[in-house]
């Protein structure tokens, strides 16, 4: 068994006492993160990506990881004490989760919740653990062909599996390629649509983009809710946990669904919020009694938790074997990998075995210590949630402004955040989906060289895709997703009606 | 986004934001195509040229929003969906202002005096707290960072005349 020896090594190098700082520090801030409105996991690392920099790597991604895994426990709070998401994949867990808290179950709504996040990310970690080597191993053999096609793979499941108009979201991943060619070509030299201005030779940073998209924009989407936070408090006590798990055990076929449901939404770029609202809608269709749903059942906190935490945590699975992230927040933990000269794929096993086992052993023992963070430490994250939002807003936007500031020590990137943070509330009125746009804004240059290298090889002829069976295969595969939503129309109309979930700002 | 006709109605329809939205991305698609078509579309001799890949980029996009466009037209009859009630979008824009405002003023400012600025306007005018309080936040939210920022990390930060004063 090689991945128990590289996997041992790996928490040798997690397990030291500076790395497990890291850790502990990235869960608090991730939390905090997740609990506020306007900073989300993937905002949030991009603001902290610059103070990584002379970091080691190794320490760095063990603590921006683990701020991922803070902020996904973190949008728990937040939507069961308050009935405010703090993040997307947390929509549905306030169905059922705030109910289960107005009628004083608060505690064991949020152990619940805590728990499945726990037990979804474990799950995904064991599947990372044991498939990404293999993967990786199998990705080797890849040519530019192949990696274009998976590539290409990556953004037609996008079209395929989103809830949003699929010419919305074909229009919302062109603009983040578009916008990636922007400044200097990288392979000729020559300049792209640059149009004079010296502030574009350098193209559009994505970490701008992010914390813009994401930031701002969802600073404005929260002013138009007003600003009344009005929430239950909790305490959680070790006789409810106890009390707790041995209830939600009875449910573990709830959990092995979700756990399936969100590692293929993660590893596809489906992503946790869908992962999240389909392992919701599932748990309802299995359940004995679905009327039970949307008024306290904690199998509605179970499902959406347990998939949005193994759809998140499965989100880096791709990222590492393939380079291609399943999530925006895996985009921007690649791009610190690209800013600390680590070239993601299939050689980052072979390369760096020190970098990837000790995030992978960090996975294990980051989720542990949220799990015992977020337990313990509930009722100060409710107590932040009370400081007024009128002081919170302003806080947050001073942070995003510094954030997009120090990732170049440009100004223009702060003007340009507030043109992303207008962006991005259109974007999200208007139902374009964000995840594609940023996801094609970091592999934007990626995929175009691939796909140059790959037409170099072919004399610019496409049938190289269709060349040996694997390219074959995968090209064939990102046909029939692309083309899925035409055929698919007719079946999900019908399924709407059936789904009919108590929610209308999904967003 | 946009300001619609119906002055009576209490909320804004999406259509106008959907069509200008829409009208935003074919503008960038054509800036894109036309920039491809000026680099070389086409094949040099040492492979494809620079904008041979961003130019079918540019031509799905415009293709993407264009039929974004036409589905929009095409249900002109139908009922026009809410955008977000007018209420909604005063309170977007107060507090879009002051941060437009609170970007232009790092320029001259520099970003800590900005941010006392931008705090201390959102704390009087939306939560109504007394001077004190406001002085304290407004200050030391800033003072806190510039401690983290300059001292800690020691990553310098748009400064102005006030830290100049001081010495920075």
């Amino acid at each position: 068994m090689d991945e128990i020896n590289n996997l041992a090594h790996g928490f040798s190098v997690a397990l030291t006492l500076p790395n497990l700082g890291f850790m502990l520090i990235g869960i608090t801030l991730g939390v905090l993160i997740g609990v506020l409105p306007g900073l989300g996991g993937a905002n949030g690392i991009a603001i902290l990506l610059p103070l990584t920099f002379t970091m080691n790597p190794t320490s760095a991604i063990i603590m921006l990881s683990c701020i991922y895994w803070g902020a996904l426990f973190g949008g728990a709070i937040t939507s069961i004490l308050f009935n405010i998401p703090g993040e997307p994949w947390s929509v549905a867990t306030t169905f059922d989760g705030h109910p289960m808290a107005q009628q004083g179950k608060a505690a064991q709504a949020l152990t619940a919740a805590f728990t499945s996040s726990f037990v979804g990310a474990l799950f995904a970690v064991l599947l990372i653990t044991f498939l990404a080597p293999l993967l990786a191993r199998f990705a080797l053999k890849f040519g530019p062909a192949e990696f274009f096609a998976v590539q290409l793979l990556t953004f037609c499941s996008f079209v395929g599996m989103s809830k949003e108009p699929p010419a919305k979201t074909i229009a919302s991943m062109m603009l983040g390629f578009a916008l990636a060619a922007v400044g200097m070509d990288t392979v000729t030299g020559q300049l792209r649509m640059t149009y004079g201005f010296p502030e574009l030779l350098k193209g559009f940073d994505f970490l701008i983009a992010v914390i813009g998209l994401f930031g701002i924009g969802e600073i404005l989407l929260t002013m138009e809710e007003g600003l009344a936070f009005k929430g239950q408090s909790a305490r959680i006590s070790f006789r409810v946990v106890w009390q707790t798990w041995g209830e939600i055990a009875k449910h573990w076929k709830t959990f092995l669904r979700s756990t399936a449901v969100g590692c293929w939404m993660g590893i596809t770029p489906g992503g946790a919020t869908p992962a999240s609202f389909m392992s919701y809608g599932m748990a309802r269709r299995f359940a004995p009694d679905p009327n039970t749903f949307g008024k306290g059942d904690v199998q509605g906190v179970i499902a959406p938790e347990t998939a949005a935490h193994a759809a998140g945590t499965a989100a880096l699975l791709p990222m590492l074997t393939l380079g291609i992230p399943g999530s925006p927040t895996a985009a921007v933990l690649l791009g610190g990998l690209m800013i600390w000269g680590l070239q993601p794929g299939p050689m980052l096993f072979v390369e760096h075995k020190d970098f990837v086992w000790g995030l992978i052993a960090s996975m294990y023992l980051g989720n542990l210590v949220g799990l015992f963070v977020v337990l313990t430490t509930v009722p100060w994250w409710a107590a932040m949630l009370r400081i007024p939002f009128s002081v919170i807003a302003p806080v947050i936007v001073v942070i995003c402004a510094i954030g997009a500031y120090t990732v170049h020590s440009s100004m223009f990137d702060v003007v340009m955040m507030m043109v992303f943070g207008v962006l991005g509330y259109g974007f999200k009125k208007l139902k374009y989906p964000l995840a594609p746009l940023v996801l094609a804004l970091v592999l934007g240059d990626m995929a175009e060289a691939s796909f140059r290298q790959a037409m170099l090889l072919s004399q610019g002829s496409l049938s190289i895709f269709w060349s040996n069976p694997l390219v074959g295969s995968i090209a064939g595969l990102a046909i029939v997703l692309l083309l899925s939503p035409a055929w698919g129309a007719m079946q999900r109309a019908a399924r709407r009606r059936e789904y009919a979930l108590p929610v209308k700002n999904s967003a | 986004m946009n300001e619609s006709s119906e002055a009576t109605e209490p909320t804004v329809g999406s259509r106008w934001a959907e069509l200008a939205t829409a009208a935003f991305l074919m503008a960038f698609a054509l800036l894109v195509i036309i920039d491809s078509l000026r680099v070389g579309t086409g094949w040099a001799d040492d492979g494809p040229r620079s904008g041979y890949f961003p130019f079918y980029i540019g031509l799905l996009l415009l293709a993407s929003s264009g039929w974004v466009a036409a589905s929009q037209i095409s249900r002109w009859r139908q009922a026009d969906p809410t955008f977000a009630t007018r209420a909604q979008l005063a309170q977007v824009l107060a507090v879009f202002w002051p941060m437009c405002v609170y970007v232009a003023l790092i320029f001259p400012l520099g970003i800590y005096l900005a941010s006392t600025v931008l705090i201390a306007y959102f704390m009087r005018r939306y939560g109504k707290y007394k001077a004190v309080l406001t002085a304290v936040v407004g200050i030391g939210v800033p003072l806190v960072f510039f401690l983290v920022f300059e001292r800690w990390f020691l990553v310098p930060l748009p400064k102005g005349p006030i830290e100049k004063w001081f010495g920075f």
